[in-house]
């Protein structure tokens, strides 16, 4: 299933703080004024640099934080505020998070099986221990594991089969959701390209909804049908990777994709990637607002920086 | 230029596990001349990191170390030079001398090498004051100078802060300036960037050349990411259970690669420039070393293998003075291959880059 824009977004995400206090006079504003949505069957890639707030956006929409402020909307429900029992449990059954580091998000003491089969556990999504196992088999064979797996440990696998637990727990729920924190960075080239294709496949047949977080642009340009760019906790730009890499606008986003390194020693060698510094670009991201440009390409600044960058792109 | 600074000789280990002996490491040789750059590239679980461990003498209790010699030569305070069998020394000789001060090491999971009650400005500066014997008045001078040379902004604040306080690059971050802040011989970087954005990236590696050139420090980089090998290497070793399987200048890896799995490694790279709809990957997974491998070990998994690959180990063939492979398809014998099509599609690809470029060439 391709991504489904006639219908409404699976999630929308209205200007959404997170600031975290660190003393009495240092806030962190890790996340400051975010607005984006995603709709059915859709990816949407969050780039970034690090410390941008993307990790702090994934945890914030899966509510392991109280949002400072801003309005997060899933399948129509508001998870902002305080949750009722049915909102609470939507949100823990039909979105799932699948996490950075697979190895610390693993109980090294638990077999893989009942590591996979705990959110059924939880919830009590099956009547009977067989039916039980059937998912549970159903869902090791879909990500490519056996059901001999099943008793295995953690430690007993490689990071790319680790990889494939973590997923295949968010999978098991029949998510319509699943945030992926940088799942594919800490894996070598052919494991990455094994677990990605494994993604789309997964997409193809059940049409979840993907926020996928890297800063790999490569992998990021491949997978997204949309990107949002982020910095110093704002976005300053989101459109279709098309859009995206065929004309981007704001300067920061210019820097990152000239950054992006191709695996040819003779170019790379020699290139430096365009800087980019906040502090002596001249610009206020007070001052600007996420400003339309065409289709579903916006940019954030003030109307007349938009007017410049869009002169001297064209 | 005969300044080698380390010399990895016939290295052999095996892990003592309960499920049986597991041999991870099968006859290893590595050079490294003075300033230069390696990179080791190869598949989770080939025995990239081991092979580094072992040459800072932090091998874990269960290993066993069949044979070998690891040389290395660095310089005293007082300008002369030294040079020590790293496997003849003992631990605790090696952990005063060597780690941390001669040779320093970025570890994968930057949370390992960080103390999470300690706040990072502490932890930055007790390897200085304790290796440069600077006061710590100096030493937080210093401390705060790498920071903000590593790219954290406010880096007085950020002193104060605890590791779990920080983003994942930013402690990456503060991970690479306390492996640099007391001026090494040999920095060895295990996968320094995986968890950074890339102009944070490009940033660190052209910090790491800086300091190359400032202070002729030389550098291992052990990293999947062959854009980032591409940008700082000037020799790459391909290694595949427990062996390197081919070695050679960058140029020799990346336009003219003689192995089916180097050949593998870089047609699974996306390519910014196609819309193919799936990545390719290389079939099949990597040996399990806990049974002895009989011939070659890549064959089961080579749509090129040849009956004697399941017969016979190949030696490392020589095609250049500095490139090696280890397939029996060059031996003379083999009937000729040529790397797939689509690989050797993006190589000229790469190649017409460089003359649009004009860059070089
Ligand atoms: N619990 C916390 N307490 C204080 N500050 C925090 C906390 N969690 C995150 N931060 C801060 O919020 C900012 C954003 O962090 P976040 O982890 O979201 O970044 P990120 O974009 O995911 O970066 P990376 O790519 O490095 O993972 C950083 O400045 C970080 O130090
Ligand atoms: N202490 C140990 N006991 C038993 N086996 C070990 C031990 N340490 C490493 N191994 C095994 O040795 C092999 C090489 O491990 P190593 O960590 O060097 O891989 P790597 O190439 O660095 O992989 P990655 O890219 O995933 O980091 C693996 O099969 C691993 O399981
Ligand atoms: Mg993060
Ligand atoms: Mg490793």
């Amino acid at each position: 299933m391709a991504a489904d824009y006639s219908q409404e977004p699976i999630l929308k995400v209205e200007h959404m703080k997170q600031y975290f206090k660190v003393s009495s006079s240092f806030t962190v504003k890790a996340v400051d004024d975010v607005s984006f949505d995603i709709y059915p069957g859709e990816t949407y890639g969050l780039v970034g640099e690090s410390g941008s707030g993307k990790t702090t956006i994934g945890r914030g929409i899966i509510r392991l934080y109280d949002p400072t402020d801003g309005k997060i909307t899933f399948k129509g429900a508001d998870i902002t505020g305080k949750l009722d029992k049915d909102t609470f449990k939507l949100l823990r059954t039909k979105m799932q998070m699948i996490f950075q580091d697979p190895m610390a998000s693993l109980n090294p003491r638990k077999k893989i099986g009942d590591i996979i089969g705990e959110g059924l556990d939880i919830h009590k999504m099956y009547s009977t221990k067989e039916e039980r196992k059937q998912k549970i088999d159903r869902i090791l064979a879909m990500v490519g594991l056996a059901a001999e797996h099943y008793d295995r440990y953690p430690y007993q696998f490689s990071g790319g089969q680790r990889q494939r637990v973590g997923i295949a727990r968010a999978l098991i729920m029949n998510p319509e959701l699943i945030i992926a924190d940088e799942c594919i960075s800490a894996l070598d080239v052919s494991i990455q390209a094994q677990v990605v294709n494994l993604m789309k496949d997964i997409q193809e047949e059940t049409g979840a909804a993907y926020l996928f977080i890297a800063h790999d642009l490569s992998m990021v340009k491949y997978i997204s049908d949309r990107i949002g760019v982020l910095h110093l906790g704002r976005m300053l730009e989101t459109g279709t990777t098309q859009e995206i890499f065929s004309r981007p606008l704001h300067p920061y986003t210019r820097s990152l994709l000239s950054a992006i390194p191709s695996p040819n020693p003779r170019t790379e060698k020699g290139r430096t990637a365009l800087e980019y510094d906040y502090a002596t670009s001249g610009l206020d991201y007070d001052k600007g607002t996420l400003t339309k440009v065409e289709g579903s390409h916006y940019v954030h600044g003030t109307a007349k920086e938009i007017a410049e960058w869009m002169e001297s792109t064209s | 230029m005969a300044d080698k600074i380390l010399d990895i000789r016939n290295l052999d280990i095996t892990f003592t596990t309960t499920a049986g002996p597991v041999h991870a490491i099968r006859g290893v040789n590595m050079d490294l001349e003075r300033g230069e750059t390696v990179a080791i590239v190869g598949e989770s679980g080939s025995g990239k990191s081991v092979v580094m461990k072992t040459a800072m003498g932090i091998l874990a209790g269960n290993a066993v170390i069949n044979s070998g010699e690891i040389i290395f030569r660095y310089k005293e305070d007082d300008g002369s030079t030294q040079e020590v069998d790293i496997l003849k020394k003992e631990k605790k000789w090696i952990r005063k001398n060597i780690n941390g001060r001669k040779i320093s090491m970025i570890f994968q999971d930057p949370m390992t090498s960080l103390d999470p009650t300690m706040t990072i400005g502490k932890q930055l500066m007790e390897g200085m004051i304790m290796h440069l014997k600077i006061s710590p008045k100096e030493a937080a001078a210093r401390a705060v100078q790498l920071l903000s040379e590593v790219g954290i902004t406010e880096p007085g604040r950020r002193m104060k802060q605890y590791p779990h306080q920080l983003s994942g690059g930013m402690r990456q971050r503060v991970v690479i300036a306390m492996a640099i802040s007391c001026n090494p011989d040999l920095l060895i970087c295990d996968e320094p960037t995986t968890a950074l954005d890339v102009t944070i990236q490009a940033k660190i590696l052209e910090l790491i050349k800086k300091l190359q050139a400032d202070h002729g420090i030389s550098v291992i980089y052990i990293t999947h990411d062959l854009g980032v090998v591409a940008k700082v290497a000037d020799y790459v070793n391909v290694m595949y259970a427990g062996k390197i399987v081919e070695v050679g200048n960058i140029e020799e890896i990346f336009y003219e690669p003689r192995h089916p799995y180097t050949w593998g490694l870089l047609s699974a790279m996306p390519d910014l420039e196609t819309d193919d709809s799936r990545l390719y990957t290389i079939p099949g997974s990597p040996p399990n070393l806990l049974h002895e491998v009989k011939g070659d070990a890549f064959a089961p998994r080579n749509q090129y293998a040849l009956k004697i690959d399941s017969l016979k180990e190949p030696p490392m063939f020589k095609i250049s003075e500095t490139h090696y492979a280890a397939t029996w398809l060059l031996d003379p014998r083999a009937p000729k291959v040529e790397m797939p099509e689509e690989l050797s599609r993006r190589i000229q690809r790469m190649k017409k880059e460089v003359k649009e470029d004009g860059s070089r060439l």
